[in-house]
Formats: C-alpha cells, structure tokens, sequence
C-alpha cells in the first residue's frame, strides 16, 4: 500500500516541519518513504509544494504522478486547488481556510471554497484553533491533525513524532505543537 | 549505525564526513547548497575539525580543494551547474595534474531551471575533462557513491565527478550510514611533475590521462552502481542516474516487465551496453538532462532501434517525471485528470516585505524618470526579483558579475547613464574584476552593490566581502570620493536619490554602496541570539 500525499501552501508557511514529522512518524512506523521538497527562490512568498510518499514496499520516484495522490493537504485554500491535477479520483482535499494574500488578484474567497467543496474534502478553520491550542502560529500543526486518519500512520507516532521535533525548544512548546495537532483530530473525525 | 532521514545533499555531506574528509569547498548554490550546510551544522565535523567555511566562488573553492588532495588528504568541493562554468578552468585542469589524496567533485545540476539560467548537463564537462562521473539514482546509493568515490579518486588519482540534480538533492529518503573512516594522515605531494603543467609536463600527463580512460572504462563495466533488471520483449529501456527511478516507477505501477539497464557509472561500459542493446529492437534511451549518451549510441548516422529525447519520444527539455515515462512507454491508465480551475491565480515568488532591494528599486526608478533612456544592468540574486511588478526595475540578468561588465560595455557605446545593480554575494564572487576593468578604461558607470551583508537568495550564508566593501573598492582604484555609502530606508529617500543622481552624473566610475542587512538574516541572528541567552 502507498499513499500519495502532496502538501501545498506559501512559502514560510511550515510546510516542511509538516512533511518532516509525517517523514519521521513513517519511519517509526517502519514503512518506506520518498519526499521531495522546494528550495530556494520560490521560498520567497510564491507557492511551494512537497510531494511525500509512503509505502510498505521500495518506492522508486520522488515525484507523485498526476491523477494518484490520495490526499491534497494544504495550508491555503487556493493553494489546495492548484494540485488537482494530481488528486486521485477518491482522493480528498484537506485545506485551511484562512487565504493568504500576497497578490493583487487573489480571487473572492467564496469562489475557491466553492471550487473545493467540487471534491471530497475538509474545510479547517485551522487559525481558530490554533490560537485555541495556545498559538496561532500553530496552524500548520492543526492540519497535520486535521489530515492525520488520511496517512496510515497511528496517531501516537505522529504525537512521539511531533514530540521529537520540538522537544528542543522546551516542553511548554511540545505541549502546545500536540494541543494543535490534537484539536485538529478531533474536527477532522466530527 | 542508525538509519537517518536525509535528502540527497544531506547524504552526500554524511557520506564525505564518513570517507574522512578534512575540508569542502563550496560556493553556495541552489541546489548544492545544503551539501556544504550539514558540513557546517554537524557536531562531529565541528569535532573532527573540517574545514567547512564559504568560498568567495566556485574556482577559488576548486582550487583550494585540489591543494588539499596536494597535502594528501581527502577533499569535498561542491557547486551548482552554472558554477562548474566559473570553475572551468580548474575543473580541466585537474583532470591534466590528478590529485594526491581523494577528490570528490558534486555538481547539481538544475533541469527546468526550478532556480537557474540554464540547464546544462554536467555529464558532458566529465566527458570533456576525461574524468570518471557517477551519478546515482535515489538516496542510499548516493550515500554508498560518495563512500566508493573517494576510494576510487584516490585508487586511479584523479577527480571523481559526482553528478546530481535537484530532485534527487532536495528529496528526503531513508538512508543507513557506514562505519566512519578516519581522515588520510598530512602528507603533500612532491611529484612536481606531475602539478607543473608546464607544456613539456601536461604534454606527458594528458597522454595518461588518455591512457587511464580504458580502465576507468573497465571499472564501470563492473562497477555495483550498473545493473540490469531482467525481463521480456523486444522493447527494452537504457536508464541513466535518476531516470532510472521513473522507468521504474511506471514499470511497477502498469505492472509491465520489459528489460531495463541502469547506468550510473561513466565513462560508458561499453561491451555491457553492446550486449545488451544486442537483444532488442527498440530501445527507450532515458537520461536526466541533455541527450548526451543518447547521440553517442544513436551514432552519427542515426540509428531507428533508439528512442528518447533526440526523436521527440521524450521532451527534449526540462525535468524528467513518472508522467512523461508513462506517456514515452505508452502507459495510459485512461482516467482523465482534474484541470487547475482558472480562479487560481499565479504566485510568483518576490521580494520580502521590508527587503533593502525593494528601497533601492524604488530610488532608482525614481531618478531614471529624469532620463530619456532607462537601462539597468542587474545580476544574480534576490534582486532579480526586482525584474517583476511592482518594480520592473531591471533589464538584463546573465550571469554572475555581468551586470558591472554589461554596463562597462554599453557605456563604451555611449548609453548615459550606464547604471549596474549587484549584490554584496555576487559582487565579491565575479564582480570586482570587473569593476577593476572600468577602473583602467575610466569608464563613465554607476555601479550600485545593493549590500545585504549575505549570500541571501540562497538561504543567508555569510557573505565574502562583508565590512569590507569601502574598502575592496578603494584597492581597485575607484575614486574615494566616489565610493558613497547609503542607508536604503525611507526616511533617507530623498537624500540618497540626490546621491544616485549625482554619480550617474559623474563621468568616471563611481560605486554606491547601499547598506542594509537582509530582513531575513537579520531576524534569524536575533532568534539565534534570544536561544543562547534565555529570559
Ligand atoms: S531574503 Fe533578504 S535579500 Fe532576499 S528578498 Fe528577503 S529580505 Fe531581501
């Protein structure tokens, strides 16, 4: 079994840390994994995108093909739209709905909903309850939440996961990160 | 040893480390940057001591290496594609003197220019220096490259060149370390005959270089990194490097068993491939980059049995994907795919908010509105972003250092005023022989190094010529009195367009230094600041 995952948002969003701890829980779990990532200019407020790949056999390409990814996580409603060529046809959109705006065209925010709601998706008010868990910053770790019965991992893998990565900047910031990701659980199974 | 989650920069960095390097050099470089950045990062290299600091660009880094293969030990020298350009000479060179103890050269190439000007194949520059290439196709084989390279560098005493491209340098795989190996002892060469490339030396030493070719010939046919995967048919696929990991892709996923051959060790294992292509009729040439391999077997007069990028099978340019493999094997899975909708709006990347280029740009564009001809020579960095709206502020962007160069050139023909815009990075890297060059000819420029203090586009490395930019300009022999330092901020607006007004007034060479650290770098040294000294 493999499971195609593309992670998309704005650079400077968090979308590594995101691809970082599914990476990590993955190989706890013992499973393969291939993930590709953006560096470099297009870091710089464009749109980035990580293809992250999970499997219980060798996987070969970094690069997820058109048409296969089973889950489109992003963290900017547009953002998730423009992957949809990748979207497998029971594949599912799970997007934050807080727009990012740093164009001058960036369309009414209804539109993009509107497009969105065309899928099998989950519309997170990821904002609102990370400021809940503590942070708003911690958006990034509601989506990973929010997306977490999507990714063939246990949740607990992911906990220890997202433990290990901020264990160095304090037990406080461990709390939090897991608060976030916890809230995001629970809306994602409502 | 622990299994690590790495990307393919990150591999090869652990897999030096582990070969017992004592130094890189490295210009940074998207994307090779965070080959040179894990060295500088690691506890153990801090330890063991490895020299792991920037270079002021790529030749001097290649340089610098090769004189520590001269002291006998074992050297990293990593760079992008386009950098291999500014290291030409040494590359080639190199190849002519060989080394003393290992010498692994990593270039990263770029297909689809993802952040480059071009996409030059490095296979062809290994082709042209004789020199030995590999190029892996996933994470645990570049880990297990670079460990055999060093060993093989040292065994035929020239420099292996190790090619990659982004993918496979920004993709993040599992990957098992080796036991360590210690560094080589101090021990200079004292072969001058083999390092003095006088005529009657290099005349010796190129013969063999020529010589060496049939056994590094005989290497790859046996080399680990070369396979075959069995199968049936008349069609057969011949992968290179990475390419290998979307012939499989789709060979797996469509559940198809055609034969295919790996390479990733060059130069060319001859008989291997002659056997092989023997057994079929049509075969799939798939390689990451220029069809270089492709033209040497289709021969000069063309051959019908291979197909790849030469005959429109495959694109001629740009990245290779598991798509376009599943389109050249004639994989269709007959599901049509989801269009972008056409709300979604474009999101270029641009300059960051509160960024001293944005200040500059906006200067500039204020003062050229006072000139009937507006053309502003720019070069390689953040502020190339300065080419899109809102700014549109430049107008040519070449490579490294040509901006001061350019400008050189189209003021000798008489455009007024000849303006160039360069960072503090790229000024240092190419820039200063340049400016050296309008200094003797007292050509009529404005060169404005917009001084971030780093190496910003790529992530913020340190900057060669930070503190010391006045200073360089001066031993170059521009006037002091036309060296002017501003502060690009708003509140100086006024002021420092008087200062650009009057330098592109000034018939001589002037250099204004605008001053303002990147936002970016500047904030990430407060939160390093707020760590160590904890509330
Ligand atoms: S990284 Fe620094 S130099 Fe680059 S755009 Fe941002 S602030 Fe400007």
């Amino acid at each position: 079994m493999t499971t195609n995952i593309i992670i998309g948002g704005v650079g400077g969003q968090g979308i590594l840390t995101i691809a970082g701890i599914i990476d990590m829980a993955a190989m706890q779990q013992g499973l393969f994994l291939k993930q590709s990532e953006v560096h470099g200019m297009s870091q710089r407020g464009g749109a980035v995108e990580s293809h992250l790949r999970i499997s219980d056999k060798e996987i070969y390409s970094a690069l997820i093909p058109t048409g296969k990814a089973d889950l489109i996580l992003s963290i900017e409603p547009m953002e998730s739209l423009r992957y949809l060529p990748f979207l497998a046809p029971n594949g599912i959109i799970v997007t934050a709905t807080e727009p990012y705006i740093n164009i001058p065209n960036y369309p009414e925010p209804e539109i993009i909903l509107n497009e969105i709601r065309k899928h099998r998706h989950l519309l997170v008010d990821a904002e609102a309850l990370a400021r809940q868990a503590g942070n708003a910053k911690a958006f990034n770790l509601v989506m990973l939440g929010a997306a977490s019965p999507y990714l063939g991992i246990a949740s607990s893998v992911l906990e220890d996961a997202i433990t290990e990565r901020f264990i160095s900047k304090g037990t406080d910031t461990v709390q939090m990160n897991l608060e976030a990701f916890r809230l995001g659980a629970t809306h994602a199974k409502r | 040893m622990n299994p690590q989650l790495l990307l393919g920069a990150e591999a090869i960095a652990l897999a030096a480390i582990d070969a017992g390097i004592s130094g890189v050099y490295a210009y940074p470089g998207t994307p090779s940057t965070e080959i040179t950045e894990f060295i500088q990062q690691s506890d153990v290299a801090r330890q063991k001591g490895i020299h792991s600091a920037w270079a002021t660009n790529e030749k001097t880094a290649y340089e610098a290496a090769l004189g520590m293969s001269y002291a006998g030990k074992r050297t990293l020298i990593c760079m992008k594609h386009v950098g291999l350009n500014v290291a030409a000479d040494a590359f080639i060179n190199s190849a002519i003197t060989g080394v003393h103890g290992g010498m692994v050269v990593v270039v990263a190439d770029d297909p689809s220019m993802h952040s480059s000007q071009n996409e030059q194949d490095t296979r062809v520059y290994g082709k042209f220096a004789f020199l030995p290439v590999i190029e892996p196709s996933e994470q645990q084989e570049t880990y297990d490259a670079v460990r055999y390279a060093f060993d093989f560098s040292e065994e035929m005493q020239l420099p292996v060149l190790l090619r990659i491209t982004t993918r496979l340098s920004h993709a993040r795989s599992i990957v098992l370390p080796k036991a360590p190996r210690d560094e080589n002892p101090f021990n200079p060469s004292t072969d001058k005959r083999k390092w003095i490339l006088l005529p009657v030396n290099a005349r010796v030493n190129y013969a063999k270089l020529l010589d060496k070719q049939k056994q590094l010939t005989a290497v790859s046919e046996s080399s680990f990194l070369n396979k075959e995967i069995a199968g049936t048919g008349k069609k057969a696929v011949i992968a290179f490097g990475i390419a290998f990991s979307y012939v499989m892709e789709v060979r797996e996923s469509a559940q198809l068993d055609f034969p295919v051959l790996k390479i990733s060790h060059y130069p060319l294992p001859d008989k291997t491939i002659r056997a092989f292509t023997e057994h079929y009729d049509d075969i799939l040439i798939v390689e990451e980059g220029y069809p270089v391999y492709e033209e040497l077997l289709k021969g000069y007069f063309g051959n019908s049995k291979f197909h790849g990028r030469l005959d429109g099978t495959l694109p001629r340019t740009g990245e290779l994907s598991p798509d376009i493999l599943a389109k050249a094997l004639g994989v269709e899975d007959g599901e049509a795919r989801q269009a972008i909708p056409s709300v979604v709006a474009g999101r270029p990347p641009m300059l960051c908010q509160g960024c001293s280029h944005r200040d500059v740009f906006e200067e500039l564009n204020t003062v050229f509105e006072a000139y009937p001809e507006k053309h502003l020579f720019s070069d390689i960095g953040c502020y190339t972003l300065g080419a899109l709206p809102p700014f549109s502020a430049i107008n040519t962007c070449v490579d490294m250092g040509a901006s001061v160069t350019m400008a050189k050139g189209a003021a000798d023909a008489g455009l007024h005023p000849a303006v160039a815009v360069i960072g503090d990075s790229t000024f240092t890297h190419s820039g200063m022989t340049g400016l050296l060059d309008a200094v003797n000819d007292r050509s009529p420029v404005t060169i404005i190094i917009s001084d971030n203090s780093t190496t910003a586009m790529t992530g913020g490395q340190n900057s060669a010529g930070t503190g010391r930019l006045f200073d360089i300009c001066k031993g170059i022999g521009v006037e002091e009195a036309h060296i002017r330092t501003i502060i690009p901020l708003k509140k100086n607006s006024e002021e420092n367009k008087a200062i650009l007004k009057e330098e592109m007034e000034y018939k001589g060479v002037s250099v204004i230094i605008a001053q303002r650290e990147c936002v970016q770098t500047a904030s990430r040294k407060r939160r390093e600041k707020a760590k160590e000294t904890p509330a």
